[in-house]
């Protein structure tokens, strides 16, 4: 049980201001995730932790996370994260974030566009079960209606009808070919206005 | 002598003998492990017949006592619980192989209460030997459950489903398992009928669906059923028409796409389960089935949405079947809007526990604020435990919201930005946390948040006197935060902190304090080795643990436990515990 003499004077310690890291609550223009050097840095930091999705539930316990943060860089940086905190049971943990966290391999990412949309998004084909699912998640993403399709006249009565770029390089309606062949084939995503989507060759 | 008290000597005497046998049935009838206690200490005859009688045991903290002195005490045990690991633990903040290992507990059971029947654990590392040692040696064993355990893999559980031939209760909860397989399912005999709560949700491996069918088929007294993600609904259908006794349901995932036919099948299955009250899953924002799920909501009183990201509509549509609900555990997916609709449909809401769905992330717009734990309060006046993870609080929010629910008993507040001030006067939120423990006089737990100065640690100390938890992070100013809660909270029995500037002078105030707790915990507060020492020393009936904060970049942290015992130090402490 040797610790030696080592331990804080009264005096020298970390300052209240820095353990009330008042750092944290002031006003940044950097978007987040871009402080992290500064809280390497700060005197009473903690070794910033990412939250691995190593796990099975199996980093629990393992808080000497192997990750430094130079490794994420590349990738969009998890934040610089306090070991423990939000306090949430590593089980929750490992359970929610996989589908957040940009994981190689796995995932079948596409591009999502909308007309009208300044911006695309992007999902990932593999969380969803089928094409219902897929058309109410594109839905609540960009807070419009689809319809219904049908073959025969695909997604009329809609303001939207979804359609993608296939492997050859054209553009097909959402629906056509069953899901598994859908997910092998598609390339990029459109959400057309009804309007333009007839040029796809059906109605009148 | 005074002739009074004479004769009041001899009143006394008389009423404490009772007949052995007649204070053991009535003593038999009592289960509350705190009413024993009491019981336990009224006279030497009581404390006996309480020791005989006593069927259950609750042991708070496993090195608070040794197995040996337990059985010793208590001859006729038949049900376990153990908690091991402190709270912390859950978050990273202990080390592995820490200790809390259920195997010398075990030994000494198999030797004093072969007919063991329950056994449950929190916090405790299990190994697959002790699974196998389990299943071996107690064969009246019939209930398991595994809450936030590490240590065992399904193997194990493996060896559980073989040999424990009277299982009714096999319950593994939020577990660090190395989930190898499913293949423990298929190992229950096939002629197996006791069955009463199979909980699997937490597991991923996929099992034989046909084994758990046929299980299913056979328990006739199946009554909480929580299966894995993978179990599809198709499936999930033929489970529910086996077993429409069901009071508790976990779905898995919800999610597979399903013909006209199919839809209908799966909504009639629901509308068979008369009698559920509690249901959970795992269920993806598309979920689009969940309609299927309304009739059997009517009578629901618990809803487990806490791994299942639903955004505001569907959880609006959702709730407003469930009139009866009484707890309810969601993401913050739901959004303030998903609140409301609770408010509106849910008066007899008792619980709310609102988790983050993404903990990591800054972006204030997402998740709830103070204005859905508004909207709740005023909603459901009956409530009085609440969990509630956000971006934003007010004082004034906290104030009202404790004014419409004086009744609090479980105030959980995590604004999960460390050290942040009312957003909107950017105080501190010292008035908020004042407002609750003024208000709450039921107060028994509390867990503050946000940018907090020693004033909140008066207030407590000063109002809180029913307050047994209470958990601290990135709070207070000075050693005066602590030493107001130590002085002034009666009733306390685990305080754990972190990242607080309370140092040795605040430890050692509470000296009188700590054989009356269960535990303290501190880690990276401003206490020192010497102050530990002291302590300790000061205190010998406390195991005084400290282990250097690795997290810590000045190599002169130490995370400190403290907790009362009988049993005196560790004899299994890892080489990184050390008691003082």
């Amino acid at each position: 049980m040797e610790f030696g003499e080592m331990e804080r004077g009264v005096g020298d310690a970390v300052s209240e201001k820095d353990l009330l890291n008042l750092e944290e609550t002031e006003l940044r223009l950097g978007l987040p995730g871009t402080d992290e050097s500064r809280h390497k840095k700060s005197r009473n930091s903690k070794r910033p932790f990412a939250e691995s999705s190593d796990v099975s539930g199996s980093s629990k316990g393992s808080c000497v996370a192997p990750h430094h943060d130079e490794d994420h860089e590349s990738a969009p940086a998890p934040k610089a994260q306090i070991v423990g905190w939000p306090p949430i049971r590593s089980y929750r943990k490992s359970t929610l974030q996989p589908k957040k966290a940009e994981a190689e391999g796995s995932g079948i990412y596409l591009k999502v566009s909308v007309d009208g949309a300044p911006y695309l998004r992007k999902i990932d084909l593999k969380v969803y079960g089928g094409y219902p699912e897929l058309l109410k998640a594109l839905e609540n993403m960009f807070k419009l209606t689809i319809g219904d399709y049908s073959e025969r006249e695909g997604y009329k009565g809609s303001e939207y009808a979804p359609t993608y770029e296939d492997k050859d390089g054209d553009w097909m309606l959402v629906g056509d070919v069953p899901w598994e062949m859908f997910m092998l084939s598609c390339k990029r995503l459109r959400i057309m206005k009804e309007s333009e989507a007839r040029g796809l060759g059906y109605g009148v | 002598m005074d002739p009074s008290k004479s004769r009041d000597s001899a009143e006394s005497t008389r009423v404490i003998q009772f007949p052995n046998d007649v204070l053991e049935r009535i003593l038999s009838l009592i289960d509350s492990h705190r009413d024993r206690s009491a019981v336990s200490l009224v006279s030497k005859a009581w404390y006996n017949a309480e020791r005989w009688t006593r069927r259950h045991v609750f042991i708070g903290n496993c090195y608070a006592v040794s197995p040996q002195i337990v059985a010793r005490r208590f001859p006729n045990i038949r049900s376990v619980t153990l908690k091991g690991k402190p709270r912390f633990s859950d978050f990273n903040l202990v080390p592995p192989n820490w200790g809390a290992e259920v195997h010398a507990w075990l030994a000494v059971f198999a030797d004093q209460y072969p007919l063991l029947e329950e056994l449950r654990l929190k916090r405790m590392t299990v190994t697959d030997e002790s699974l196998k040692f389990l299943a071996r040696k107690f064969q009246k064993f019939r209930a398991l459950s595994l809450l936030s355990c590490d240590g065992f893999s399904t193997n194990g559980l493996e060896a559980i489903a073989t040999d424990c031939r009277h299982l009714t209760e096999l319950d593994i909860q939020e577990n660090g398992i190395d989930d190898i397989s499913g293949n423990w399912l298929s190992c229950f005999p096939e002629n197996f009928t006791s069955l009463e709560v199979l909980n699997f949700a937490s597991l991923s491996s996929d099992v034989n669906f046909d084994a758990l069918e046929r299980l299913v088929s056979q328990c006739k007294s199946l009554k909480i059923l929580k299966v894995n993600k993978n179990i599809t609904l198709e499936q999930l259908q033929r489970l529910l028409v086996r077993a429409p006794q069901l009071t508790e349901l976990g779905t898995g995932s919800f999610l597979q796409e399903l013909t006209a036919h199919q839809y209908e099948e799966l909504e009639r299955a629901f509308i068979g389960c008369k009698n559920l009250h509690a249901l959970s899953g795992s269920w993806e924002a598309t979920t689009l089935y969940l309609p299927v799920l309304y009739p059997a909501c009517t009578n629901l009183t618990f809803l487990n949405l806490s791994y299942a990201a639903l955004p505001s509509e569907e959880l609006a549509k959702l709730v407003a079947h469930c009139p009866h609900l009484q707890r309810l555990w969601v993401l913050d997916t739901i959004e303030d809007v998903g609140l409301q609709a609770v408010a509106s449909n849910c008066p007899l809401l008792e619980e709310l526990r609102v988790f983050p769905a993404d903990p990591y992330d800054q972006d204030i717009n997402r998740g709830v604020t103070e204005s859905g734990f508004l909207a709740v309060s005023l909603g459901c006046r009956k409530l009085h435990y609440v969990l509630y993870f956000c971006r934003q609080m007010t004082n004034a929010a906290v104030a009202r919201i404790v004014q419409n629910c004086p009744g609090f008993t479980h105030f959980r507040l995590c604004i999960m930005k460390p050290g942040q001030p009312d957003y909107v006067t950017n105080e501190p939120m010292d008035e908020g946390f004042g407002a609750v423990v003024k208000t709450c006089t039921n107060l028994r737990r509390l867990g503050v948040s946000g940018l907090l100065t020693d004033l909140t640690f008066e207030y407590i100390g000063r109002y809180a006197k029913n307050l047994e938890t209470l958990s601290v992070a990135f709070a207070g100013g000075s050693d005066r935060g602590m030493q107001c809660i130590l002085d002034g909270c009666p009733k306390l029995r685990k305080l754990e902190i972190r990242d607080s500037p309370f140092g040795n002078g605040a430890l050692l105030s509470g000296l009188e304090k700590y054989e009356s707790m269960r535990s303290l915990w501190m880690s990276a507060c401003k206490v020192t080795l010497n102050g530990c020492k002291m302590l300790a020393r000061q205190r010998p009936r406390l195991n005084v643990e400290v282990m250097k904060d690795e997290d810590m970049d000045d190599g002169q942290s130490y995370k400190v436990y403290v907790y009362r015992t009988v049993a005196g130090p560790r004899t299994d402490a890892p080489s990184f515990v050390h008691t003082l």
